[in-house]
């Protein structure tokens, strides 16, 4: 990789390079009057005019593949640059690690850049299983930096299920949810692992203890929105089992009468009476006890009494609450 | 917070490449085609699409198709992408110069990046999102060549990336994403499925994503950022669920994000501004109906009367 340099006082023109000397530089054809023109910088524009050339001819060579290295360093967003290098490092059959090594540096700078993602995976997939642990290990450094990267979780998720390597990840979820309880990709990913898994035995298998989980996760913070509804989502398509669990509503019940943050658990209590759920007197006693604390709620039915209170805590979504109310079911407690 | 400096905005999306330093404008040379796109529509929105020589632009445009296979790049010699064909041809619909395109020759480009299993692939190197899946459908419904595409596997391919939370990911079990909901919901109404949408979850989800300070954000703990103000939007009033959420905050919110002096608009107040978040901001505006911008269709992020006239000749 020879004047390569990151530092970019020491670069060599291409023009002085003695191996360039055959080529003849094809610069960007803007049109004769560009709707825009460009300002480009002078050693990104004579990288690009070198590439232009080398590309047009279709040169599959150890410099392409050089200047490839520079004008991706320069611009990692080209993606014309990396569909280049990929026929050009197919062309010529070199180790493939090398280029892993290459890109972790690249995409470690450029995280959210799609190019590079893809461009790792193209790599992946000529590794194959093997590079299953290291693609974890990679993703997993970014997730350290930015746990949010949908990125970096997309690539995870397709390495689990291309390549394998699904031994570690449910404890992967659990840690970052011990770090970060409001993780929303950690919670998204977390039913991933439970739902495809083919070592954990499904969803069905899992429900009990996953809802022991998510009930602690609510309480230690009960304004945090993902694990509600990642709750919901472990009932998925079975709402019977939902309003019958008395893990749900007992779990409504505490977060009510904790006097913390209650409103998503008056937004699950509506969905369980909209399902139809009975609900037992110490639950109408503690939304009464709060319905006290917003006076003007006119004596109706449970379902309209937290409507009515969710109207006036949420102001910024009262429409919603007031069109929930307006569309309760007719037998509804 | 004040009014719409629409004038500004103009101006701003008129002169905004000589006032890009260097090195800015390079590294957007690649997605030209993009800019192009976001930077017409923002005019047109504003009245002021007349201020742009149009020959040039459809000149230029069609100088970014790659001949052999009928896709675009981003911009003149780049590798064909959806992402740019279909920016492509919403500035041809924007222009009305459908008459240069070889409808044919595009479409099959397109086609030929459906996949087996109904995804789309962004190009020939095979990476699948269902934004590409929004860039065909788009594209295809816009150049009236649906046909050439098998559209039930298309949709339910789009179907299975559906998530707990009634968003949508880009690809099955990814996380829900407002950017991915938009693409989702829209390719969805496009070819006339809305049916797999659960449009009360989905409502939810999406109002919750309006934040304290009015604005709204992708996803949930994440910072409000005018962009969402498009893909938030547009897909609540797809599903018919605009009403859930404070107007009149979110408004607000992105005249508070305008540079008043030199006109633009960025992702949140005092930062710097950019084309791609005055078109966001712009676009937003528009589908809450501010008055003097033009309407915008939430599917086709088109103009509503481009729209008209492509597909009712008025």
């Amino acid at each position: 990789m020879s004047s390569s340099s990151d530092d970019e006082g020491d670069r060599i023109p291409f023009s002085a390079r003695p191996e360039w000397s055959d080529i003849r530089p094809l610069p960007q054809d803007d049109g004769p009057n560009p709707v825009a023109p460009i300002a480009y910088r002078d050693d990104f524009r004579e990288t690009m005019d070198y590439f232009r050339a080398v590309y047009v001819a279709d040169e599959r060579s150890r410099r392409a593949l050089d200047l490839t290295t520079e004008a991706v360093r320069m611009n990692p967003g080209n993606y014309t640059v990396w569909q280049f290098r990929r026929l050009v490092l197919e062309s010529l059959n070199v180790d493939l690690h090398g280029e892993r090594d290459f890109v972790d540096k690249i995409a470690l700078q450029n995280s959210k850049n799609y190019q590079i993602w893809h461009h790792r995976r193209w790599l992946s997939q000529k590794l194959g299983p093997e590079a299953a642990n290291n693609e974890l290990e990679f993703t997993k450094q970014i997730l350290a930096l930015d746990a949010k990267n949908y990125h970096a979780w997309s690539h995870r998720q397709w390495v689990l299920q291309s390549l394998g390597g699904w031994e570690n990840e449910f404890r992967f979820c659990c840690e970052l949810l011990e770090d970060d309880s409001f993780n929303n990709s950690a919670w998204n990913q977390r039913y991933f692992v439970v739902t495809r898994s083919p070592l954990l035995g499904g969803l069905q298998a899992m429900r009990d203890s996953e809802v022991r989980y998510t009930a602690e996760a609510i309480l230690a913070n009960p304004h945090n929105e993902s694990p509600w509804r990642y709750l919901r989502g472990l009932y998925k398509d079975n709402t019977d089992q939902l309003i019958s669990d008395n893990q749900v509503s007992e779990l409504c019940l505490k977060v009510l009468k904790a006097n913390s943050s209650y409103l998503f658990a008056l937004s699950l209590l509506l969905d369980l009476l909209c399902y139809g759920f009975q609900p037992l007197e110490e639950l109408c006693t503690a939304v009464k006890a709060l319905r006290n604390s917003e006076p003007g709620t006119a004596d109706s039915n449970l379902a309209t009494t937290v409507c009515l209170i969710l109207e006036t805590m949420d102001p910024i979504r009262s429409n919603y609450w007031s069109w929930r109310r307006s569309n309760l079911p007719g037998q509804v407690c | 917070m004040g009014e719409l400096e629409a004038e500004k905005h103009a101006e701003y999306i008129l002169f905004i490449e000589k006032k890009k330093d260097e090195f800015e404008a390079l590294v957007i040379e690649h997605l030209r085609l993009n800019g192009a796109y976001w930077g017409l529509t923002t005019l047109d929105l504003l009245h002021k699409i007349g201020a742009v020589d149009q020959e040039e632009v459809v000149s230029w445009v069609m100088k970014c198709q790659d001949k052999d296979s009928g896709g675009f790049g981003g911009n003149i010699g780049h590798d064909p992408h959806l992402l740019y064909t279909l920016s492509a041809v919403q500035v041809l619909a924007l222009l009305n110069r459908f008459d240069v395109l070889d409808i044919e020759k595009v479409s099959n480009y397109v086609a030929r990046l459906q996949n087996e299993d109904g995804s789309f692939s962004g190009d020939m190197w095979g990476e699948v999102d269902n934004r590409f899946s929004y860039c065909a459908i788009c594209c295809l419904s816009l150049l009236g060549c649906l046909n050439m595409i098998n559209v039930e596997k298309a949709v339910n391919f789009i179907a299975s990336c559906k998530n707990l939370d009634g968003g949508f990911g880009s690809i099955p079990g990814g996380e829900s994403h407002a950017g991915q909901i938009f693409c989702c919901v829209g390719a969805l109404a496009i070819t006339g499925c809305l049916h797999h949408v659960d449009k009360d979850l989905l409502g939810w989800w999406l109002c919750e994503r309006q934040c304290k300070d009015g604005g709204l954000s992708g996803r949930p703990e994440k910072l409000s950022d005018v962009c969402y103000s498009w893909w938030v939007l547009s897909s609540l009033i797809m599903i018919d669920r605009v009403h859930w959420i404070d107007k009149q905050k979110l408004t607000r919110f992105i005249l508070n994000c305008q540079d008043k002096e030199n006109g633009g608009i960025s992702d949140r107040p005092d930062h710097a501004v950019d084309v791609f978040h005055t078109y966001f901001g712009v676009a937003g505006l528009s589908l809450m109906e501010y008055p003097v911008v033009k309407s915008i269709d939430p599917a086709y992020a088109l103009p509503v009367d481009v729209v008209n006239r492509i597909f009712f000749g008025k």
